[in-house]
């Protein structure tokens, strides 16, 4: 009941009329990143961050809140009216939803995409409501122990859960940790890494030029190399009578769409997980437990319908473990994390004391946001057509343009430009060679925590390394990361005893 | 593809290395007294492990077979390069002509030469775009873009609008 009250409160914050507002530009722009091939939510929140210091801090974190959530409505845009995903995200909307284009049931795609992510948005943020305030409640518990061994398990789920070359993985977290060390040492206050007295890194490597480097300029230098030849838009027509039959046949796909939720939202919360696997996996699942499965590839309405449930909990399931614990589930949301914190909001437990307007506002805005995106995708899909037919170059030169004067922005250094421009190579290559850059980013939001949480239990516990082992929540968070860590080695054991195995049978 | 790899893996190397000795300016080893690491230890042992990854990647490439797949796209790295420099240039002019006057020959290059578009759609973005970055940054947000040798130019706007 608890809940209620303040869930009605969140909503006398984000129903004013600004806000309301806020939620209608935010998705409506989320939309139009997640359909355009290439940029996704996490593109989109990077290159729009420096533009927000135009609203309140409530205000700003609806509306990044709000393009991620479009941004995950959007990414089957694109999937379906041009087979291209519109984000990795929606890869798995690409198997049935170009088929059932080609077969000239576009329009019945996009509805199934369109409810089906609100769908998969309502649950799981009904989900997100239940679960966020007895997480923040464990969560206050923590002490510098239990905060350094729950930055190190999220780590470690990158190496256990992420699928990357392992080495390669290792590599972009210690990347992004060194990064975040720049600047004034936490404790001693001595300058460190600045390299030969470069006074641009006094103030330490901000997230925000990471990211437009990598996400924003990086991305940029990918799409040119990758587009060959301006993709073709397939037409879309919506009528109402198309609406009504496109509802009838969702309505049949209750069991699909209440997996892929559920699914949906706990693998979104592991941070090496997110968005992209949860899709596949629901894909996954619905194919094995139809009926048919023969029909899956090849114009499914249920092959839609699966991913783009799962993507859109998957990412309410990574804001859950950013808000209540300060551990971003995704590289979207350790941007959110990242600006809250340059707006002087620390995610995690106290947050929800110390400001539970703001707290309860933002989740109440997920409704509001889901109903949202839900009409202005349904009602825009006229106009993505049309803009998906905007030439690459034009959109490439606005973003870049976008990365230039939003990362000179927030600092007023041409430093940042720069570093922003290094990173954007840097992250173009490293991605070429398949270097995870998820890792690196969030390695660099959480990097002084984790720095500061290490120090700060062992000059507690007057360098007692045992200390992590010794609280019972540090001990198992330690165990965990310990078991991820070692995970990949045991599959690869177990995977040669069966090669053995076979071998001796024979 | 494995002569990138093992260029990239060598460059981490460097990199790290690099790190090591300018992390090595504060104390890297373990403070008796007051507990726990100094100052330099985090950055330093994290290079650490990273230079003996990327050490471990190098390793493996030649336990690898070589696949043949090219690491640049040669039809269209060109188009990569050019973009690119085109950025590193834009950058390099802001402080000397303002962002303003970078920004519209970016677009210009980038619209016109680079992109082949008709003079209307350039020249729309390239008038609209300073006009939004104004009203914008400068207006709104009171965010002062570079402006160089233009800087007198805008004396009347900021006496409009300031």
């Amino acid at each position: 009941m608890e809940i209620l009250s303040l869930l009605a409160d969140g909503f006398a914050t984000s129903l004013s009329p600004f806000n309301l507002m806020i939620v209608l530009i935010g998705v409506t722009a989320g939309l139009f990143i997640g359909a355009m091939p290439g940029l996704g939510s996490v593109n989109g929140v990077a290159i729009v961050l420096p533009l927000t210091f135009i609203v309140p801090p409530s205000s700003a974190i609806i509306l990044l809140a709000a393009i991620y959530y479009g941004a995950m409505y959007g990414g089957a845009v694109s999937s379906v009216l041009l087979g291209i995903p519109g984000a990795s995200t929606a890869v798995a909307t690409t198997f049935d939803g170009r088929p059932m284009a080609q077969q000239g049931r576009a329009g019945l795609a996009l509805i199934a995409a369109a409810v089906a992510s609100f769908v998969g948005g309502t649950i799981s943020v009904v989900l997100f409501t239940l679960f966020a305030v007895p997480l923040a409640d464990l969560a206050l518990a923590f002490g510098p122990a239990e905060e350094f061994a729950l930055v190190l398990l999220a780590f470690t789920t990158f190496v256990g859960l992420g699928g990357d070359d392992i080495l390669k993985t290792i590599i972009m977290i210690c990347l992004g940790l060194v990064l975040s060390t720049v600047g004034l040492d936490l404790i001693s206050g001595q300058p460190r890494l600045i390299f030969g007295d470069l006074p641009g890194f006094y103030a330490g490597i901000s997230f925000l030029v990471l990211a437009i480097g990598v996400y924003g300029v990086g991305e940029v230098l990918h799409t040119i190399e990758t587009s060959k030849s301006a993709p073709s838009v397939t037409p879309a027509k919506l009528t109402f009578r198309e609406l009504g039959a496109g509802l009838r046949e969702m309505n049949r796909l209750w069991k699909t769409m209440s997996f892929g939720s559920f699914l949906g939202f706990f693998v979104g919360m592991l941070p090496a997980a997110g968005a992209t696997p949860a899709s596949l996996m629901a894909y996954g699942l619905a194919k094995t437990t139809s009926k048919k499965p023969e029909t899956f590839g090849k114009g499914n309405i249920e092959g839609v319908a699966a991913p783009e449930t799962a993507n859109n909990a998957a990412s309410t399931g990574s804001l859950l473990p950013m808000l209540t614990l300060g551990i971003p589930g995704s590289p979207t949301t350790a941007l959110l994390l990242g600006g809250m914190v340059m707006w002087g909001l620390m995610p995690g437990p106290m947050l929800f004391i110390e400001q539970p307007d703001f707290v309860w506002g933002l989740i109440s805005s997920l409704y509001t946001a889901n109903f949202a995106a839900v009409a202005i995708n349904l009602a825009l899909i006229p106009l993505f057509v049309w803009a998906l037919r905007m030439p690459f170059t034009v959109l490439c030169a606005l973003v870049l343009v976008l990365c230039i004067v939003g990362g000179f922005a927030p600092s007023q250094k041409l430093h940042d430009v720069w570093l922003i421009a290094g990173f954007g190579v840097a992250g173009y290559l490293l991605r070429k060679a398949d270097y995870p850059l998820a890792p690196l980013v969030l390695a660099l939001v959480l990097g002084p925590l984790m720095e500061s949480s290490f120090r700060q239990t062992l000059i507690a516990e007057q360098g007692n390394v045992l200390a992590f082992f010794e609280r019972p929540l540090s001990a198992t968070f330690m165990g965990l990361a310990i078991l991820f860590f070692l995970l990949p080695l045991l599959k690869r054991m177990r995977g040669r005893a069966k090669k053995n195995g076979v071998a001796a049978a024979e | 593809m494995l002569t990138a790899d093992r260029v990239i893996a060598l460059a981490l190397i460097g990199l790290s290395g690099y790190f090591m000795v300018h992390a090595s300016a504060l104390p890297i080893g373990w403070h008796g007294e007051s507990g726990g690491p100094g100052g330099g230890a985090f950055p330093f042992w994290l290079s650490a492990i990273m230079a003996l990854c990327a050490g471990g990647v190098l390793v493996r490439s030649f336990w690898q077979d070589e696949t043949f797949v090219p690491f640049f796209d040669p039809e269209t790295i060109r188009s990569v390069i050019a973009v690119g420099l085109a950025l590193f240039v834009t950058i390099g002019l802001i402080p000397y002509t303002g962002a303003y006057v970078a920004i519209v020959l970016f677009l210009l290059w980038y619209l016109k030469v680079f992109g082949g578009h008709g003079w209307v759609l350039t020249g729309g973005l390239v008038v609209a775009t300073p006009i939004f970055l104004f009203f914008f940054f400068e207006v709104a947000l009171k965010i002062l873009l570079p402006k160089g040798w233009t800087e007198p130019l805008f004396l009347p706007l900021y006496a409009i609008f300031f």
